[in-house]
Parts: structure tokens; C-alpha cells; sequence
């Protein structure tokens, strides 16, 4: 699946501004050890500095009067560098890392909200590799490359600083030696971002390939496909590792460079100071100092082409980063919410609802009107892609209509609040979704409230499942694996089902329930559901006349709307179209299996 | 098998069982590296010719000044000059260097990571589906994304210094020694804490980048669950609960990160700290010496200098530490995958098949999905002549899916043997088995891509008029036709774009495309539209003439076309006739079919 996104926009300067807007409440943390690193930096330079008093002091004169009290001033020197080390660390862990909860959190928090049709857009991969790769590597930024970045840069400037007082010539060169930096970093930054983006997003489609090739693990097992599987892989591998080595190939370029420009002014000072020696014009000290001072700066220059690189890099996490957070969902709450009145009748109506899929020409649904009466049940018939899904997952808003509108108990469902509506709505899928969880956390799912152990037996056992959870190893609390793939399909189906009657809602959704549960067991969901269903409105999407028969009324989905409406007995003798999509099979079975 | 990988989310582990990682973990990253000695070589050549060129510099610096200035007060600015070109000569040398030396380390762990990449997806593609059962696909997915990650750290932070601070180390050491032999001594001494600290800290470091690395990878399991199910998420209002879990995961890793960072700070202060107290202690006993005239005071000057370049270095190797912690620890959890045994296992000595009849047969097949589950299948003795189709049905949980899963040798039995053509499915090559029996699975995951490439799932080779030829056998063809873009068209994560139907189809086209002797169809139309499905049992009937057949079904219209029935209960196989005559002995299947006729009147 190719991910929908973009080309970098930002500059990296821009993302990494938005960065330090959301480190905003870590500033004094960050500002406080960027001092520590500055006075780690002092006490390394104060070191060198006191070994020499001591030796041109006491140790050349023969006094050893002062040689402890010097010693013990070295030491401290040491401790406090030793000591600024350990806090520099020890400063910015907690707040680097809360940052990083806190930006995971709102990821999460906001990918949940997002409406399905981004979900549908955005293969799975990509959100994981923004919610994994992408935080650490801002993370890794924020702990190391933001400090040194200060730090550094204040070196390099105090630096060129001295030298312009010790001589301006030997300042305009290393100056000079440095602009060139500019251009440079400018360039790279075009080049390495966008090569840096591109590894980013194959290392989302990778996941998304690692992902899917796990969850489809028993079709590859069916057919053999493993090695196939692995050659798609294999070549997404290779395509992220050619995106590498392409950044890599830029940092072979830009590393030297940064290493080299500093070297190179140093040769010219060392050229150029020895001659103003010879012509007298310079002492001799003064160009030893110079020499030390551009030796000390070297370490900070270098620097620069590594933080580049990180800072790019991480620009560009940025910028994936809110590329999701900057989608706003569009299923949104409204900005008044209605309460429908208490007590809720259940009352559903679509009124010429019209739905189309993002990016389809044509419309699914093209004036949908059906009216669900209090406590009524009504089966949704309609061939296989017909839209039934769909116009169902229209109510509780996992989409939204794009016409006309759904109603309940006359209020439009986009003014009533989201959770209420989810509330009052509750849903049981085709496919049964599961979570690795105990069978009680994912039956009480269904409800808002906490829910006692007898709730959830009575919903099992709507479902017909309570027997079969009895006997699992530890009954309610047996943990189900990965999608509930431990269980049965018709277990998996009827615990989707318990979840969803749970709560006994007003509305009750069920998108074709009992497609892989035998006949008897069927017989049996069906006569418990009719129980259950008496007080509430219930829309069950049916293909078997079996399902149809739990509906007073029966409405049939063609060509985007609802064609007719009545009972069963009624269509099969009234609609043709409604015979042949429930009954053909019965004269067949009929002349087929003549019971002697 | 899961003995290897249930140490995983413990942090804290014994000596031995350390010590059993540790050379584990060595043993893979030996392996990786093996291919690439030379390589290997060469890219610390360069490193080590780039490092002596940097070594030089000062050496030039020195000579610049000593010997050039004063030959320059002379008039004589060669040899001011020639230093000057000297040491911009050698800087380009070793800057040059460099760019080679990043490269081919680049190159390297690349390979390295890719090779290790395609190893472990290779090796999950192989194990077996109970290992999946029990590892989630999300853990996996920390391994190799996350904990590759980890590794690739190490290579790319780190390793430059660290050999450019090993050589200096080894350089300047030798200097020291050759300055003043006894009072090198003392500096070994200085060694003693250093070590010390070292040893506690990987201990202490290992563990919490243990416990990063499987914080992460709960944290990504409960991502991935909650995206794939976000329909429910959302229609259920999980957003909260679900956050509070997150919560708790991502506090887990934070606070684990969080204390390895200070743990790191501790350990790389402790170890500045020691190297700056020998310096002054050293100072303090070459005073003495000096004093006392038996040190020179030029050899103490020269001595301290070189000291101090002696223990700068070992911030880098700190730093290499820390990174190895990290990356052993993630080579820990990869290497425990790697080491788990694919428990249904390609055979040794493959008996060969290369054209199935596909005769299936239970012999005494007893089977459990774990050891502490109940048995699902109780001694089953099943014989399925080859051409045969064969119905399977039963009440929900009865067993149904566990015997097609056993004959397409999803799992091996607990007991007893299951055979094709007389072979124990055991002793055939995954190759030959695969060609023989598919199976159509009774959840029909289709892979984001487009509806042609879900298709030639089954037969790769297929050209698109096969593909198509399928779809239309199958009465898919219409639907598929009319998509945006057609074969085309992105059928988007888990087949989303496509209805529940629609997937069955593709699903069954697939099965239909691989043309195996064994076919097994498991719930394979339970979402269609009746006349979908007609359709679908009609192109069935054309289709499993000379095949094998095993269908499971709920809706009898499917059954009545087998020529046999089989009805599973509790594990055990209770009736077994064709349908006509199950109905006339008015057992459970005549029962079944009652209700069924009922149930569409
Ligand atoms: N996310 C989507 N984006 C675009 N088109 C979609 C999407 N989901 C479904 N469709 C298309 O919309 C049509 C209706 O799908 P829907 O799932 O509603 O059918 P259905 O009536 O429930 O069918 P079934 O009985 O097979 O479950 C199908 O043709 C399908 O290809
Ligand atoms: N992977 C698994 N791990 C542990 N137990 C399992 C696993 N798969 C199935 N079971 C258990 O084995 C029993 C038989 O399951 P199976 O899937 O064979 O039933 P089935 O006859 O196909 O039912 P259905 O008609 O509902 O699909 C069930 O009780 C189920 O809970
Ligand atoms: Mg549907
Ligand atoms: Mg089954």
C-alpha cells in the first residue's frame, strides 16, 4: 500500500521551531543544562589551567607550600566537571522523556479520534513507525542535539570572539573557514531532508509488511507464500537500506567537509602567525594561544555537520509527526449537543441519506429512507456489496452521511453528543473484533458502567455463550489471544454479540450476527435476542431467511436506497427481486434433496 | 519453545541465564558479521590511517613552532611553509579518510541490518502459528522495528569515536610508559575503580534497556490492537479506557528511559571523576618526585599532558558501553526468535510428492492446542478416499476448523498422524504439501494491495487472464470489474475497501487459482448473498470433480452437495454417511436438516 503522504513543506528551522513550542514547559530544565554543560566546559578549561600553575609554580620553584592547596583546587575542578556530567543527565531526563509520553499520549489519543476514513487512507505502518521510530528519534534530539546545539554554538561564537581580540586576521580566517558552512548546511539540508523523509515512510511501509504478514500468517501458511512474502519484504528492505546509504553518502560528503575547513584555517593561522612572528609584529604567546583556541574550537565546529544531520532528520519526524496531529477528525462533536428526551424511544429514521466513499465517483447510497418505529425490529436485505455495512455504520457516525440525514427520536444524530449517540447505539460487527484480553474486559466493553459478573453471564448467555466461556480454562477471566483467534469463529461471533447487547441499549445495530453459528445455535441466539429485543429498536443486516424471520418488517437495500419494505411473507410473494435474493435456494433444495 | 522467549519480560535474570544471553547474543551478532570479514577489516584500516593522520597534527603544530618560527626569525619561512602545507595535507588526508571510513561503515551495518531484517522476517514466516498464538504480531514488530533500531544505534553513534579513543588510549599508554615507567604504574592502579564502575554499570544498564525494550513493545501491541479494531474502539468509547492503558505502557518505558539516562550520567560522571582524580594524584606524587629529584620536571610536564589525554578518551568508550547495553539488549529479545524452533517443521529427509492424489487420512488423532488446554480432538480415525467432498458440520466450537487446520498442517497433531496419499504430513516438504491442499480460511484476510495480487496469492505465476478466469469461476469477476480501477484497485489494510462478501470471493478466487488435490473451503461463503453463494456452490461442482474436498458449512445448501457427511460433536466424528442416508437414519444430521428446512420456509 502506498502511503498517502506528502513531500516535505516545512523548512527544517519551522519543525523544529514547533518542536520547541511543545518543549515550551521544559524550558528552564533545558536552559539549566545547557549552564551545566557551559560550566562543564569551564571546569575542563580551568583543569589544564591549574596543572600548569602548579607546575610553573611549586614544583619548578621547589615550595611545596602551595601544592596542596593548588592539588586540592584541581580536584575540585575535577569533581565539579565530573559533577556537571552527571547532572546534565540527570536534569533533562525526566522532563526529555515526560515530553515524549506527553507527545505519544496526544498521537494515540488523536488517532483514535480520527474518523474512519483516515484510517481506511493510512496503511498501518505508517501510524506506527510515527508513534515508534519517529518520538525516539525526537527524543534523541531533545536530550543530546538541543544542548550541545546551545552549548556549542556559544563555544564557537565566545571563540572566534577571543581570536578576533587577540588578532582580527586570525578572526577573519577562521570566520572566513566557516561561512562556507552556511552554504553548505543549506544545500544538505535540501538534499539530506527529503532523502531523511523518504527512509521514514519505507520504514512505515516496512511495518505496515511485517504487520500484515503476521496478522495473515494462516493464508500465507494455506498457500506456501511465505518465500514471497519475504521477497516483497526483502525488497522494501532493500529500498529503505538504498535510502540509507544515499543519506550516508551525504554525510561522507558533509563530515569531511566540517571536519576539514576548521583544519584548513588552522593551517593558514599557523602559516601566517609564524611569518608576523618572524616580521615581529605578533608575540610568539599570542600565536601559541590563537593555535589553542582553534584547537579547542574544533570539536564544537565538527560538531555542527553531526547536529545538522540529527536535526534534519529530526525535522522531519516532526513534520510526520504533525502531519497526523494537524488532521482535524471530521466526525466531530457538535458544538450545541442536543439530549434527546428521557426516556429514550428509540425512534430511527434516515431521511433521504445519501453516502459516498472518498475517492468513488459515484454515490453508495442515493436517497436511503427508512423509518424504525419504537421497538421495532427491521432486517436490512441487499446483495453482497450492496451497502448495507456501510448504511449501518452511518448511525453510530463511523461516518458521516455526505446527504440527507439520520434521526433519532427526531433529533439529527450529528447534534446529539458523539459518546451519548455511541451510547445509545451499540453495534456488532460482520467481523467479530476481539482484543487480547480476558473474555470479561471484552464482553463489558459493551457498557459504560462498571458491570457485574451477572450482567455479563445474562448477555452470554443471550448469546448462547455462556457454556462454552464455562468451560474454558479459566472461565470469564481466560485470556483471549490476538483477535480472539484462540476461540471458534462461531465463539468469536457470539461473544461480538454479547458485547454489543450488553448494555441493552435503545438501538440496537447488528451487521449480519449470526453468519457462522449452525443452525441449532442459531435458533437458539435468535429466540433469546427476540426476548432481549422487545423494549429496544434493533436493525439487523440478514443474507438467510432464518436472520429475516427475528424482523416485524423487512427492508431491501438495491441500488442504493430501500426498494420495498414489508414482512417476509409478504416481499417473497410481492417483489421479485426480493424472491430471488432469499428464496431461490428453497425450490432448488426442494427438487434437489427429495426426501424419500 | 517458549522456554527461549518467556525471559523476555523480565528485566532482572540470574547470572547463568545472563551469561546463556550473552553468548547467545554474541553468537548471532558473529554470525552477521562473518560474511563481511574483509570488509569488516578494511573499514578500520581507514579508520585507523585516518586516526594516525589526526595524531599528526599536533605533532606538526609542534614542529611549526619549535623549529619553523625560529627558522623564520632566521629568514628562512620553509619550514614554517612546509609545516603549514603539511598539516593541511594530512587533514585532507584524514578528512577524506573519514568520508570513506563513514561510508563503508554505513555500508556495512546496512548490510548487516538487512540481512538480520530478512533473517527474522524469514524465520517468523516459519514458525509455527501456536508460537504466533502467544508472541502477538505487535511484539514482533518491536523486534524489528524497535530493537533493530537499537542496533543500528550502536553502529551508527559511537563506533567512530570509540576506535579513535581505543587507539589513542593503546598510543598515548605507550607514550606514559616509555615517559616514566613506575609512575605509569600507579595509572594502572587507576584502573582498578574504573573497571569497578564499568562492571556495575552493565549490570545495571542491561536491565533497563531491557526494560525499555519490552515496555515499547507492550506499548506497540496495545497500538496495534487498537488501530486494527478502531470500528470498535470508537463505537464502543474506549478512547478513554484505552488512553489509560497507554498511559500506564508509555510511563513504563518513560520511567525506564528516564532511568537509564541518569543511571548513563551517573556512570559517565563516576568515570570522569575517576580519571581527573588520578591526574591529581599522579600530580601530586611527580611534585614529590620533582622535589625529591628523582623525576625531571620536563618528564612530569610532558607525563600530565599526555595524562590528560590519556582519560578524555573514555567518554567515547563510556558512551560505546551504553550503546552496547542497549543493542545487547535488543539482541537478547532478537536472538530469542531466532533461537525459538519452528515446532511444525519442514522434514529432514522429505519424502517427495510432486503429483497429490489426495487421499487424506486420520489415524488416531488425538490433539490439544496447548498443554494446558482442553483436548479438542479426541482419537479421530478419519479416511477420505482421493475425489471425494466431504462435509463437515457441527455445533460452533465442535471441532470443525481445528481437523481442516490439522490436514492443512496449520499445526501437527498431539497424537497419532495425519497422512496424504499414504505420507505422513510430517515427512512431506512445505513445498510439495502447499501444492497439494489450500484452504480457503474462515476469516478471509485479504493483504493491502491491489484485488489481482490477493488472487495470485494463490499462484504467483498466474497470468492476468487466469487470474481473471478465476474471479469470474467463482462470480466475482462482475464486482471486481466495476471497482475503480479494476484487478487494480488497492483493496486497502485487511481488504477495508472491499464488503464482507466481496472478500469471501477474492478469497475463494485465490483458492480456486491455486488448484490444489486438496481443497478446503472453511465458512468459505457464510457472508455472501444467497445468490452469490448459489453461484459459487454451482462453479463448486464443476470445480471438485477429481478434487479432494473438505467443506465446512453452516448452511446445509452448501453440505448437500458432499458426497459424505461428516458430523463432528465433542471432538469425535458421531455420523459419517452420505446426506441421503444420514436424513433417512433421523440422527443429528437429519435433525440439523429439519431445522435448516424450517428455518427457510
Ligand atoms: N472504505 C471503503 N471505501 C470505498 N469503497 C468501499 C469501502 N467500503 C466498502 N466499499 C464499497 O462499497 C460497497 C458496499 O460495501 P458494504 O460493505 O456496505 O456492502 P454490504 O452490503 O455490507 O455487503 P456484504 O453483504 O458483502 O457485507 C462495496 O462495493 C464496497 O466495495
Ligand atoms: N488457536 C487456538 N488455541 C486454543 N484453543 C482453540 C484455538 N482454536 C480453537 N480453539 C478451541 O478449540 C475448539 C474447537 O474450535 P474450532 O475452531 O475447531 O471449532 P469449529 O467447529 O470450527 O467452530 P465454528 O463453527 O464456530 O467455527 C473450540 O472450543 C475453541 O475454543
Ligand atoms: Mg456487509
Ligand atoms: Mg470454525
Amino acid at each position: 500500500m502506498r502511503s498517502p503522504s506528502a513531500q516535505p513543506k516545512r523548512s527544517t528551522a519551522a519543525s523544529i521551531r514547533r518542536l520547541l513550542s511543545e518543549a515550551y514547559p521544559e524550558r528552564w530544565s533545558f536552559a539549566a543544562a545547557i549552564a551545566v554543560t557551559l560550566g562543564a566546559m569551564l571546569a575542563g578549561l580551568a583543569m589544564p589551567l591549574l596543572m600548569r600553575r602548579i607546575i610553573d609554580g611549586p614544583v619548578a620553584s621547589g615550595d611545596l607550600t602551595t601544592l596542596l592547596w593548588l592539588s586540592g583546587l584541581f580536584l575540585l575542578a575535577g569533581a565539579i566537571e565530573a559533577g556537571m556530567f552527571y547532572l546534565r543527565r540527570r536534569i533533562i531526563a525526566t522532563p526529555v522523556t515526560m515530553l515524549e509520553k506527553r507527545l505519544r499520549l496526544r498521537l494515540f489519543a488523536h488517532l483514535q479520534r480520527l474518523h474512519l476514513g483516515f484510517h481506511d487512507r493510512w496503511p498501518s505502518g505508517q501510524l506506527l513507525s510515527r508513534m515508534g521510530g519517529d518520538l525516539s528519534t525526537i527524543r534523541r534530539w531533545l536530550a543530546m542535539c538541543l544542548v550541545f546545539f546551545v552549548a556549542n554554538g556559544t563555544v564557537v561564537i565566545t571563540g572566534l570572539a577571543i581570536l578576533f581580540y587577540l588578532s582580527p586576521v586570525f578572526g577573519l580566517i577562521e570566520l572566513v573557514a566557516m561561512l562556507p558552512m552556511v552554504v553548505i548546511s543549506w544545500i544538505f539540508e535540501q538534499k539530506y531532508k527529503t532523502v531523511a523523509r523518504r527512509a521514514q515512510d519505507q520504514e512505515g511501509d516496512l511495518t505496515t509488511t511485517i504487520e500484515e504478514s503476521v496478522q495473515g500468517l494462516r493464508v500465507l501458511k494455506a498457500f506456501g507464500r511465505g518465500k514471497d512474502r519475504l521477497k516483497i519484504f526483502s525488497a522494501q528492505a532493500r529500498a529503505l537500506r538504498q535510502s540509507e546509504l544515499h543519506k550516508a553518502k551525504l554525510l561522507a560528503l558533509l563530515w569531511p567537509l566540517t571536519m576539514l575547513l576548521p583544519e584548513i584555517a588552522l593551517a593558514v593561522v599557523l602559516v601566517d602567525g609564524g611569518l608576523q612572528v618572524a616580521a615581529g609584529t605578533l608575540t610568539l604567546g599570542t600565536l601559541v594561544a590563537a593555535i589553542t583556541i582553534c584547537t579547542y574550537l574544533d570539536w564544537p565546529t565538527r560538531s555542527i555537520g553531526w547536529l545538522l544531520a540529527e536535526s534534519n532528520e529530526t525535522a522531519s519526524a516532526v513534520e510526520r509527526y504533525y502531519e497526523f496531529m494537524d488532521t482535524e477528525p471530521s466526525i466531530v462533536e457538535p458544538k450545541r449537543p442536543k439530549r434527546p428526551a428521557r426516556p429514550v424511544r428509540g425512534l430511527l429514521r434516515f431521511e433521504d441519506v445519501q453516502f459516498q466513499y472518498p475517492g468513488s465517483d459515484i454515490p453508495l447510497l442515493r436517497g436511503f429512507d427508512l423509518e424504525l418505529k419504537p421497538g421495532e425490529t427491521v432486517a436490512l436485505v441487499g446483495a453482497t456489496g450492496s451497502g448495507k455495512s456501510t448504511a449501518i455504520g452511518l448511525v453510530n457516525r463511523l461516518y458521516d452521511v455526505t446527504g440527507g440525514r439520520i434521526t433519532l427520536d427526531g433529533v439529527d444524530i450529528r447534534d446529539l453528543g458523539l459518546a451519548e449517540l455511541r451510547t445509545l447505539v451499540s453495534m456488532a460487527f460482520e467481523e467479530a473484533v476481539l482484543f487480547s484480553a480476558s473474555v470479561r474486559e471484552n464482553v463489558a466493553m459493551g457498557s459504560d458502567r462498571p458491570v457485574t459478573d451477572e450482567e455479563i453471564e445474562q448477555a452470554l448467555a443471550v448469546a448462547q455463550a455462556l457454556d462454552f466461556v464455562r468451560e474454558l480454562p479459566a472461565g470469564l477471566d481466560t485470556q483471549i489471544g490476538e483477535q480472539g483467534l484462540s476461540l471458534s469463529g462461531g465463539q468469536r461471533q457470539r461473544l461480538a454479540l454479547a458485547r454489543a447487547v450488553l448494555a441493552k441499549p435503545p438501538v440496537l445495530v447488528l451487521d449480519d450476527p449470526l453468519s457462522a453459528l449452525d443452525v441449532h445455535t442459531e435458533a437458539e441466539v435468535e429466540a433469546a435476542l427476540r426476548r432481549v429485543m422487545v423494549d429496544g429498536t434493533a436493525l439487523i443486516v440478514a443474507h438467510r431467511p432464518s436472520t429475516v424471520l427475528l424482523a416485524d418488517r423487512v427492508a431491501l437495500l438495491a441500488d442504493g436506497r430501500i426498494t420495498v419494505l414489508g414482512t417476509h411473507q409478504e416481499l417473497l410473494h410481492s417483489s421479485p427481486e426480493y424472491h430471488r435474493l432469499l428464496s431461490t435456494m428453497e425450490d432448488d433444495v426442494e427438487a434437489e434433496v427429495a426426501v424419500p | 519453545m517458549t522456554a527461549l522467549i518467556d525471559t523476555e519480560d523480565r528485566t532482572e535474570l540470574d547470572a547463568a541465564a545472563n551469561r546463556e544471553l550473552g553468548a547467545r547474543s554474541r553468537k548471532l551478532l558473529f554470525s552477521l558479521l562473518r560474511p563481511y570479514r574483509t570488509r569488516v577489516i578494511l573499514t578500520l584500516v581507514a579508520n585507523l590511517v585516518h586516526n594516525m593522520a589526526i595524531l599528526a597534527g599536533p605533532l606538526l603544530i609542534a614542529a611549526a613552532i619549535d623549529r619553523g618560527v625560529p627558522a623564520a626569525l632566521r629568514g628562512d619561512t620553509q619550514v614554517l611553509v612546509l609545516c603549514g602545507v603539511a598539516y593541511a595535507a594530512t587533514s585532507i588526508l584524514s578528512a577524506a579518510l573519514h568520508g570513506v571510513f563513514v561510508m563503508q561503515l554505513n555500508r556495512l551495518g546496512q548490510d548487516v541490518l538487512f540481512d538480520l531484517r530478512q533473517r527474522v522476517f524469514d524465520h517468523a514466516q516459519r514458525l509455527a502459528l501456536s508460537f504466533h498464538e502467544s508472541y502477538t504480531s505487535g511484539r514482533l514488530i518491536s523486534r524489528m522495528t524497535n530493537d533493530l533500531r537499537t542496533l543500528w544505534d550502536l553502529v551508527d553513534s559511537g563506533m567512530d569515536d570509540m576506535i579513535m579513543s581505543l587507539i589513542t588510549m593503546v598510543g598515548v599508554a605507550a607514550v606514559l610508559i616509555t615517559l616514566d615507567a613506575p609512575l605509569a604504574l600507579v595509572l594502572l592502579l587507576s584502573f582498578i575503580p574504573i573497571l569497578l564502575i564499568t562492571r556495575w554499570y552493565r549490570r545495571v544498564s542491561v536491565e533497563l534497556y531491557r526494560a525499555t525494550s519490552s515496555s515499547m513493545a507492550k506499548a506497540i501491541v496495545h497500538f496495534v490492537e487498537s488501530m486494527g479494531g478502531v470500528r470498535v474502539v470508537q463505537s464502543f468509547r474506549r478512547e478513554e479506557p484505552n488512553e489509560r492503558t497507554m498511559d500506564g505502557l508509555a510511563g513504563e518505558y518513560q520511567s525506564a528511559w528516564s532511568r537509564s539516562m541518569v543511571t548513563l550520567g551517573t556512570f559517565m560522571g563516576s568515570i570522569r571523576f575517576s580519571g581527573n582524580a588520578s591526574i591529581a594524584i599522579m600530580l601530586l606524587i611527580g611534585a614529590y618526585q620533582v622535589h625529591d629529584g628523582t623525576l625531571q620536571l620536563g618528564v612530569l610536564t610532558a607525563f600530565l599532558i599526555y595524562l590528560r589525554r590519556f582519560y578524555d578518551p573514555l567518554d567515547d568508550i563510556a558512551m560505546f558501553a551504553n550503546a552496547y547495553a542497549s543493542a545487547s539488549a535488543a539482541m537478547e529479545k532478537i536472538s530469542g526468535v531466532l533461537a525459538t524452533e519452528p515446532t511444525v517443521a519442514d522434514p529432514e529427509n522429505p519424502v517427495p510428492l510432486t503429483k497429490a492424489r489426495g487421499e487424506v487420512r486420520f489415524t488416531d488423532v488425538r490433539f490439544r492446542y496447548g498443554p494446558d488446554t482442553p483436548q479438542v480432538l479426541s482419537t479421530l480415525d478419519l479416511h477420505i478416499p482421493a475425489g471425494q467432498t466431504v462435509a463437515l458440520v457441527g455445533e460452533t466450537g465442535a471441532g470443525k476448523s481445528t481437523v481442516a487446520k490439522l490436514v492443512a498442517r496449520f499445526y501437527d497433531p498431539s497424537e497419532g498422524t495425519v497422512s496424504l496419499d499414504g505420507i505422513d504430513l510430517r515427512d512431506l516438504a512445505d513445498t510439495d504439501l502447499r501444492r497439494a491442499v489450500a484452504m480457503v480460511t474462515q476469516e478471509s484476510f485479504l493483504f493491502s494491495g491491489s484485488v489481482a495480487d490477493n488472487i495470485a496469492l494463490g499462484k504467483p505465476s498466474a497470468s492476468r487472464a487466469e487470474i481473471e478466469a478465476a474471479a469470474a469461476a467463482v462470480g466475482a469477476h462482475g464486482f471486481i470489474a466495476a471497482l475503480p480501477e479494476g484487478y487494480d484497485t488497492d483493496v486497502r489494510k485487511r481488504g477495508g475497501r472491499l464488503s464482507a462478501g466481496q472478500r469471501q470471493l477474492v478469497s475463494f478466487a485465490r483458492a480456486l487459482l491455486a488448484d490444489p488435490a486438496v481443497l478446503i473451503l472453511d465458512e468459505a461463503t457464510s457472508s455472501m448473498d444467497i445468490p452469490t453463494e448459489r453461484a459459487v456452490q454451482s462453479a463448486l461442482e464443476t470445480v471438485l470433480t477429481g478434487r479432494t474436498a473438505l467443506i465446512i458449512a453452516h448452511r446445509l445448501s452448501t453440505v448437500l452437495i458432499a458426497d459424505r457427511v461428516l458430523v463432528v460433536d465433542g471432538g469425535a466424528v458421531t455420523e459419517d454417511g452420505a446426506p441421503e442416508e444420514l436424513i433417512a437414519q433421523g440422527g443429528a444430521f437429519a435433525d440439523l436438516h429439519r431445522t435448516w428446512l424450517d428455518s427457510i420456509r
